[in-house]
């Protein structure tokens, strides 16, 4: 699905429901009486929106370093070893986001664990895998407060 | 924000809980019903129990979960700032206070590889919106020297939301 396919009832999904999300039996329900449209409408757009990967899951945000412990991370990749490094780097089931970015660092990732020790291992062990640097860059101070994002359609 | 160990999470109902809901609620008509028939509570103490969560700050927010770079947000640029240390809490709240910052951390300088210690997400939906954009934060904050990069993002290889619950009961891979 692309963007410009979104119906207006799907950018009412994505942009109104970022936060305040039914605490109550029937949470589809009550959206659907907000949009005007039947309960089951709700569940099949959220779910194709889902499939398509527009929407990573409707559910919770947590915020960092509260359940877990979890940091950001950079290496310098060699063009012809990206592909390599970032499949192993994303095999690690403690790494939620990894992307190429452009810059001489250009792998940056985060890894979450249950732990500061765990975390380490984790960041060890891809030092060592790949014989690359890793540079440990953990949050001191959250400034954002998040309250969703704002979509703009036009 | 130091990492600290929270007890209430050993609470082994409530660490099922956030391994049930940590990669999305079922999308059916009665999600905490679906969820406490798992883990054999009652779909009121599901609520209940989530409504603690948010009320100790241990969830944020509850809803839906966009991908922005799925939604032509292609210019999803980590702006980083090289900001003195004795200016990095007000610069970090200045720019916070902008809506197409999504993310506003401090992070320590590796020096000498890396001298930067404010990180910002901007988003924006071509890379001369984003850089229009530093440039209004830079002027509305008062940075007398202007020392950032902006890193944009070229491929994704992974994103999803934290496993914080799969992870700590999972036998340790490493060990």
């Amino acid at each position: 699905m692309q963007p410009h396919e979104l119906t207006s009832l799907d950018q009412a999904l994505l942009n109104d429901f970022q936060r305040d999300f039914p605490l109550e039996p029937q949470p589809f329900a009550r959206m659907a009486q907000s949009l005007g449209v039947g309960e089951d409408v709700v569940i099949e757009r959220l779910r194709l929106l889902q499939e398509t990967g527009l929407i990573s899951r409707v559910g919770p945000v947590f915020p960092p370093n509260r359940l877990g412990v979890s940091t950001l991370a950079a290496m310098a990749v060699k063009a012809e070893r990206l592909e390599e490094v970032a499949a192993l780097v994303s095999a690690f089931p403690e790494v939620n986001h990894n992307y190429e970015r452009e810059h001489h660092f250009n792998l940056w990732f985060v890894a979450t664990a249950p732990n500061p020790a765990h975390l380490d291992r984790v960041l060890h062990q891809i030092a060592e895998l790949t014989g690359l640097e890793v540079l440990d860059l953990p949050m001191i101070d959250d400034f954002h407060i998040d309250l969703g994002f704002r979509l703009q359609w036009t | 924000m130091p990492w600290e160990r929270r007890p209430e999470l050993d609470d082994p109902v409530q660490q099922a809980l956030i391994r049930a809901i940590e990669s999305g609620l079922p999308l059916v008509a009665r999600p905490y019903a679906q969820i406490g028939e798992q883990l054999r509570i009652t779909e009121e103490e599901v609520i209940h129990r989530i409504q603690l969560l948010m009320e100790n700050d241990l969830i944020k927010r509850m809803g839906v979960v966009v991908r922005h770079g799925q939604l032509g947000y292609k210019a999803n640029a980590m702006v980083v700032w090289d900001i003195p240390d004795e200016r990095v809490v007000e610069i970090g709240r200045c720019f916070s206070h902008f809506p197409f910052i999504t993310l506003c951390y401090s992070r320590p300088r590796r020096l000498p590889q890396w001298r930067y210690n404010l990180f910002t997400m901007i988003h924006g939906r071509g890379q001369d919106e984003v850089r229009a954009r530093i440039e209004t934060l830079a002027d509305h904050c008062a940075l007398d020297e202007k020392r950032f990069e902006v890193l944009f993002s070229r491929r994704c290889f992974k994103q999803r939301g934290a496993r914080y619950a799969s992870l700590r009961n999972e036998p340790d891979p490493l060990k």
